[in-house]
């Protein structure tokens, strides 16, 4: 690593990839590099630090949609939402309990489609972004998208940038859908669920639009800040109801008599307690800080049995489809008993030390046919390889 | 429009072409009779008509991946179809192509309703998916306005929308996974039961790129459980701004309805003479708001559109008191394009999304466009998203009017374009807009669209002659033209 450029406008990134693509050099993009442990570490010749391109460029609270410049820092972007009453539906987690740092770029969450529990519900980052504007391998600048939510005018761009973590391009501006803050939110709280995935697939299915169903193990439960979690002393399976408060209410009812059947009691969770759990299962913050994590996507009604195999520490998120699990360090970091546990689905390695990352696939392998035409994609992006190089390998 | 100049020498090879079809579908599964033919000569954009050079209807994926194989061996260029009720001609054969037609990939592979999903062949229709959960209190939410004939894999191929789109999202956002034959043959699966990719998304790239990319063999959706109750409102006011206005307080209020749909007079004049649907006759614009959820929450935001309706000067106001009274509201709104049918010969189906606040602007403009061109247009939108539907009416059999009301069109889409919206919300761009992406793209953003196509399809076998006005070929664009590049970077600060 030797110089880090730090552009001040469109014009001086163009400049940055075309003088690493003329000289095939390697660029290493960060915004406030608060996620440089996810991924594969790159070796690169050069950073590009994408914090000064910064700036909501158009805010229109009751048009629900936002720009921003990549490089804008979430604070600020989550400082004027709540000013509007508004949100970030998608519900990005918090970088702080996995990489020790807080905050990051709004360019950053959505390169990386970063979403946290209500994505059972509303859909990832991916869906909420819009429309994007962006430096291409051979410093063209480019956009894709728009600022509507309606838009099939040409390829979906977006969803490609969204979740590429700058291996595509440099994301210069983006522009997303903000929500409006729901009236109400509430938790119930199901104690020692029985069998867990029954007790997931029934509040996932029930005709409740839940947008959080995440299930502790009594072991991370007695982590939690929440004292009705904190001392439950079993397992505890979290439901959340958000909405107009009379729909919240009656919801809050009808859910309970579904989920108390299941195990030895419910309770439930009002406004401040609710927020505080939902962001420590958001953040997977009950895990230790050396522990090796993983994160798995998979069928829901697989997820519980999974886990179960798996052993150490995991919270199931997304009704069972989202398992974060926490193994004791190793070089391999488990990679191969991790990813022989399902046979549907992908496991990343969300943290780990450089050097295990450097010899473990932190996304998972693909089939041969996906894998090549997923190469030939970057490849025809960054043809010479100029944009985080090898950091989703 | 101009298509592609078919090529004389796939044109020659057209028996041999037939023969090795015919060796990979046996039997009615290859068409190559004129008569027969016929069936396919347009999709629901019928003003573009072209016989294809032959039809094959495969029933599984090792046929199509041969048929794909075969054509890419052959240098033949293939047209993917579902049930061809596409509004912008994705689906015009080209004299030159093979059309490949899903139509008897008609299974329902397996409804999983702990993980609420459903794996189905593409050529199931829409409503079909909703019918087949419909018992255990599911649907699929997505539902354009061709529902009962169009298919799932054309869904995926258009993004399509519908009315419920702006509380549960486009088909995009209910996608859990397909499987897809590349124009080489290959067989690549993207997503499945589980959310996200585990690389790249792939899944959401192929998502509306109008048969560009590959086609479509499975696909598996997110269903959803039914809400306990639905009501819906009928608001009408005496002037568009007035609806525009209720519209934008409803978003701004922070409710999300079922679906806000808005028309203008000469839409409800037409819907309410075609079917009794409730609708006044003496307003300027008309809002089918629906509410669902339980019923206390449905009560509640009743009560609150109803308070935000008035603030906006609504004159006309009810709402629905029975599942059937609901129905009815929806009856007129639902039948749009056969009430406009009645009222005139012929109509274009225009649709572009522009920012809701840009309405008023749109609608006024708009009118003063019909004036000038001598055209009546009348307008349902999905207000919500603000996803407009301007049907032009004209008679195809005057001299000129075809040309005229196309250019209508054409200056409506600019219009969008213009107030920051885009040139299709659903319909897609397929061959209607085609012509018209530099409004709304620069060249280099078209080239950078057609990166991905080249990952896809190097040879652009698949579906030439639409949605890009021109199609660049894939090694003119691998090179680099990186011009500069030296490094001192005079301006850029650095550490």
């Amino acid at each position: 690593m030797t110089e880090t450029f730090k552009p001040e406008t469109v014009d001086h990134v163009v400049e940055a990839a075309k003088w690493a693509a003329a000289n095939g050099a390697a660029l290493d993009t960060k915004g406030l590099g608060t996620k440089r442990g996810l991924g594969k570490p790159v070796q690169t010749d050069a950073t590009l630090d994408l914090s000064a391109l910064s700036g909501i460029t158009l805010y229109e609270p009751e048009e629900l949609v936002m720009s921003a410049r990549a490089g804008t820092p979430m604070a600020e972007i989550e400082a004027a939402l709540k000013a509007a009453n508004q949100m970030l539906a998608f519900e990005p987690w918090q970088p702080t309990s996995l990489y020790g740092v807080e905050g990051g770029t709004i360019g950053g969450v959505l390169a990386c489609n970063i979403s946290g529990p209500r994505r059972m519900q509303v859909g990832a980052a991916r869906d909420h972004m819009l429309g994007f504007h962006a430096v291409g391998g051979r410093g063209e600048v480019f956009k894709s998208g728009g600022r509507v939510v309606k838009n099939v005018t040409g390829f979906d761009l977006t969803k490609l940038m969204a979740g590429a973590m700058g291996t595509l391009g440099v994301l210069t501006e983006v522009s997303f859908k903000v929500l409006p803050v729901p009236e109400k939110s509430r938790t119930v709280l199901l104690f020692g669920a029985r069998d867990v995935a029954k007790a997931l697939t029934a509040a996932q299915c029930s005709e409740h639009e839940i947008s959080g169903c995440a299930h502790l193990p009594q072991a991370m439960a007695a982590r939690s800040s929440v004292d009705y979690v904190k001392n439950a002393g079993t397992d505890v399976t979290c439901v959340r109801l958000e909405g107009p408060g009379p729909s919240v209410e009656v919801r809050c009812a009808a859910l309970r008599e579904v989920l108390a059947p299941l195990g030895a009691g419910v309770e439930e969770l009002h406004s401040s307690r609710s927020a505080a759990l939902w962001a420590e299962i958001r953040d997977v913050s009950y895990f230790n800080a050396d522990q090796q994590i993983w994160r798995l996507s998979v069928a829901p009604s697989e997820g519980p049995a999974i886990a179960k195999a798996l052993g150490g520490d995991c919270i199931l998120d997304w009704a069972g489809g989202l398992i974060g699990l926490a193994l004791d360090a190793a070089d391999d970091a488990h990679a191969a008993r991790v990813r022989g546990a399902f046979t549907h689905g992908h496991a990343t390695l969300m943290r780990a030390a450089d050097a295990v990352r450097a010899n473990v696939p932190v996304f998972q392998p693909q089939p041969e046919a996906l894998a090549a035409l997923s190469e030939r994609v970057r490849a025809n992006y960054d043809p010479v390889k100029i944009f985080n190089p090898g950091r989703m390998a | 429009m101009k298509m592609p100049i078919p090529d004389p020498a796939t044109l020659a090879k057209r028996a041999q072409i037939v023969q090795r079809l015919r060796a990979i579908v046996p039997g009615e599964g290859v068409i190559a009779d004129e008569d027969e033919l016929r069936v396919f000569e347009c999709d629901g954009l019928m003003a573009y008509k072209q016989l294809p050079m032959v039809v094959v209807l495969p029933e599984t994926t090792d046929q199509v991946s041969r048929i794909l194989k075969t054509c890419h061996e052959l240098g033949v260029k293939v047209v993917p179809r579902g049930a061809g009720t596409g509004l912008s001609g994705g689906a015009l054969p080209l004299a030159d192509a093979v059309t490949l037609g899903l139509g008897k990939f008609k299974k329902i592979i397996d409804i999983d309703y702990a993980n609420r999903c459903a794996v189905v062949q593409p050529g199931v229709t829409n409503m079909a998916i909703t019918n087949a959960v419909a018992d255990e209190g599911y649907y699929y939410a997505p539902d354009p306005s061709s529902k009962v004939a169009c298919t799932i894999g054309g869904n995926v191929a258009e993004n399509a929308g519908g009315m419920h789109c702006l509380k549960y999202g486009l088909t995009t956002n209910n996608l859990l996974g397909v499987e897809m034959v590349l124009m080489d043959g290959q067989v690549v699966r993207f997503g499945g039961k589980h959310l996200d990719a585990g690389g790249l998304d792939l899944l959401g790239a192929i998502t509306g790129s109008e048969g560009l990319l590959g086609v479509i063999t499975e696909v598996t959706v997110r269903i959803l459980k039914k809400p306990a109750t639905q009501c819906a409102l009928l608001l009408g006011f005496d002037s568009i701004e007035a609806g525009g206005d209720c519209v934008a307080k409803i978003i701004a209020g922070g409710i999300v309805p079922g679906a806000m749909e808005m028309m203008d007079k000469m839409a409800i004049d037409a819907m309410q003479r075609f079917v009794d649907s409730g609708y006044p006759i003496d307003v300027e614009s008309l809002l089918v708001v629906e509410l669902d959820g339980p019923q206390a929450e449905v009560d509640y935001l009743t009560d609150r559109v109803k308070n935000i309706a008035a603030q906006a000067g609504s004159t006309f106001l009810r709402v629905s008191t029975s599942e059937e009274e609901r129905l009815q509201f929806w009856k007129g709104r639902m039948s749009a394009f056969p009430s406009v049918g009645r009222i005139s010969p012929d109509y274009l189906t225009m649709d572009g999304t522009i920012p809701r606040h840009a309405l008023p602007q749109v609608l006024t403009r708009m009118n003063e466009m019909s004036a000038q061109y001598g055209l009546r247009v009348a307008n349902v939108f999905h207000a919500g998203d603000g996803n407009l539907h301007p049907l032009i009416l004209f008679d195809a059999n005057l001299p000129g009017d075809l040309d005229k009301a196309e250019q209508f069109g054409f200056d409506i889409l600019k219009l969008c374009v213009e107030v920051g919206g885009v040139l299709s919300g659903e319909h897609g761009i397929g061959v209607e807009k085609r012509d018209l992406m530099g409004e709304m793209f620069t060249e280099v953003d078209m080239q950078q669209q057609q990166l991905l196509k080249c990952a896809f399809d190097q040879d652009g076998l698949l579906n030439p002659g639409k949605v890009y006005p021109t199609l660049h070929r894939c090694a003119e664009m691998g090179r680099l033209h990186v011009t500069g590049g030296r490094l001192p970077f005079p301006d850029i600060p650095r550490f």
